[in-house]
């Protein structure tokens, strides 16, 4: 459905997005991540033909945005990370707007809105001027907007930004209900997100492409070696946390032993495994063995985020990126690609 | 051709929802009411004096009250144009409302004419105002109806002109103000640039004097269709809208 090859963009001074390719297959929910100032957005205008590429190609749904940009505009639903509403307009009004503006009309039309108006849940608002709408509203009438025609590919721009959680739970239960009938990129920098509505993941780090797999595979790649959290008690006082780290690294397969914190005589261990070993019985063995009592023990499993702050390189300059909680939406679009 | 009426429609209605077209129409209603009212005081009192000294020349309403009238209404257009203008790509670059238009599929040109239209439909809405003072003429004098109608001509003409100019100088900003006051100056040098006309003969002088939108319209005023003055202000349009297209493009290669 898209396939994209070599594609790069240069502004004056910087490379937004650099030499990137993949391909994405019909009806895919495709999650495109990355932290700020990536190239997400930057990637996302140039197939829906709002920016020429410098080099490489873009082809979507059998067109290519250079050669046939009317074909692809027709095929592509876009809602860019500000929802583009015009709020002296009512919902209805403006649903009925935009599909005028992708080639619908008629009697046809009037019903494609009151299909998408159920389907996004805004039907109850059709008469409401935009300007009075909640934030949760709008980004629904954006959504709305970007599937009037019923396009083949959805392109959607951090759709969950600046939502409190339980519209964001509400979105992305709308984006799974399209699943079926679109093929989506969705771009976010927020990573449960991914895990809940993607199959496929593609990663990309300064306007470059660091992976591209799906959600699966990649925690699969990294869950070859085991995370195990350990909670010990001491029977009688205080324990020297010191000596439990030396005791848990002598046992076989470990690879690293991470103290986390004491709270009177207990202790927080988190320990990681060479690749391919199972330590939780040998680990619980030696802390039994030697006097101590065993509170806790469970493997921690790699979230994306761990995988993501690995493909991405250093903590320290991903970590703002990768907090769950979203800051509020820049009020400009453009912000992201300067 | 129909998107171009779409994006007309949407933004005739956005001009009539909000305050703007309200507020403007009544300004130019009081303003250009008191021009009038001030004319026909005018030639009511050179007609009496006439009287009074036995002087029956026959005095021409079109002469004293609608050529006058006419070339104000064309200076006090320069004043509201910039208000019409300054918001069409302004606010849509502002509000990142320009994407969406610039993603579907429509071509650019269908974009720019069909606002460019909006803002020339309400102008005319607007000088609809000054003919309900010109009808009055009508019902209580005989005038010569034809050089009214070659004066609107030169109107809508002219405004057609610096609608063009000002539309493209709000693709060219994010900020309404920053585009109306630019608007203003530009509409404000065409005008004056003929100054130069009264104390230089030399050839930059009549270059600037011939581009001055106000020369051009003296013929409308007097009710004669000249081609050389209709094509000056054809060819303003296009090159207004022509700009507008180009910036628009250099939009997607700067942003």
């Amino acid at each position: 459905m898209i396939t994209v090859k070599n594609l790069t963009k240069r502004y004056a001074r910087t490379v937004a997005v650099d030499h990137i390719s993949f391909e994405i297959q019909k009806g895919q929910v495709v999650g495109f991540l990355g932290p700020n100032g990536a190239g997400k957005t930057t990637t996302m205008r140039i197939l829906t033909c709002f920016l020429p590429p410098t080099e490489g190609s873009a082809n979507v749904a059998g067109f290519d945005v250079l050669e046939a940009p009317m074909e692809v505009k027709k095929r592509i639903g876009y809602l860019p990370e500000t929802p583009p509403l015009y709020p002296e307009m009512e919902v209805g009004e403006y649903l009925t707007f935009v599909g005028k503006l992708k080639g619908m009309s008629g009697p046809s039309l009037a019903n494609r809105v009151g299909e998408v108006s159920e389907r996004c849940a805004i039907a109850d608002v059709r008469k409401k001027l935009i300007s009075k709408l909640s934030k949760g509203y709008r980004q629904r009438v954006g959504l709305a907007q970007a599937i009037i025609h019923n396009p083949d590919v959805l392109i959607l721009d951090e759709p969950t930004a600046g939502l409190d959680p339980k519209q964001i739970i509400e979105t992305r239960d709308l984006i799974h209900a399209l699943a079926g009938d679109h093929t989506i990129i969705l771009s976010t920098h927020i990573l449960p997100e991914v895990e809940h509505i993607c199959e496929q993941v593609i990663i990309i780090n300064k306007g470059k492409l660091v992976a591209t797999d799906s959600v699966q595979n990649l925690q699969n790649r990294a869950r070859g070696a085991e995370s195990v959290l350990l909670e010990i008690e001491g029977r009688d006082g205080a324990l020297d946390s010191k000596t439990i780290q030396q005791r848990l690294e002598m046992v076989s397969g470990v690879s690293r032993v991470l103290f986390k914190e004491a709270r009177s005589n207990r202790s927080l261990f988190e320990v990681e495994s060479l690749k391919d070993r199972f330590i939780r019985g040998d680990l619980a063995r030696a802390v039994v063995e030697a006097g101590w009592n065993l509170n806790e023990l469970r493997p921690s499993a790699m979230s994306l985020e761990e995988i993501f702050l690995q493909l991405t390189g250093s903590e320290k300059t991903a970590e703002p990126e990768a907090a769950p909680v979203e800051e509020a939406a820049a009020p400009v679009a453009q912000g992201e690609s300067k | 051709m129909r998107n171009i009426w779409t994006i007309c429609r949407k933004e005739l209605s956005s001009y009539f929802v909000s305050p703007i077209a309200y507020l403007l129409l009544t300004m130019f209603a009081v303003i250009f009411g008191f021009f009038f009212w001030n004319s026909v005081g005018y030639f009511n009192m050179i007609g009496l004096e006439s009287q009074m000294r036995g002087q029956s020349s026959p005095m021409s309403v079109n002469e004293f009250v609608i050529r006058p009238l006419l070339s104000n209404v064309s200076v006090i257009g320069l004043f509201f144009i910039p208000m019409i203008t300054m918001r069409l790509f302004a606010e849509e670059k502002r509000t990142g409302t320009i994407e969406l238009l610039v993603t579907s599929p429509i071509r650019d040109i269908e974009v720019i004419i069909g606002k460019w239209l909006a803002a020339l439909i309400l102008y005319m809405v607007m000088l609809l105002f000054s003919a309900i003072n010109f009808a009055f003429l009508f019902k209580y004098g005989n005038p010569d109806w034809r050089p009214l109608a070659i004066g609107y001509l030169g109107l809508v003409l002219q405004a057609g002109g610096l609608l063009a100019i000002g539309t493209f100088i709000s693709t060219l900003t994010k900020n309404q103000i920053i585009a109306g006051a630019a608007t203003f100056g530009v509409c404000l040098m065409l005008w004056v640039m003929e100054w130069v006309a009264g104390y230089e003969t030399a050839p930059w002088a009549r270059v600037l004097a011939y581009l001055s939108v106000i020369t051009h319209f003296e013929s409308f005023g007097k009710g004669v269709l000249d081609t050389k003055d209709a094509l000056y202000y054809a060819s303003l349009i296009f090159l207004g809208l022509f700009l507008t297209s180009r910036s628009l493009e250099s939009l997607r290669w700067r942003s």
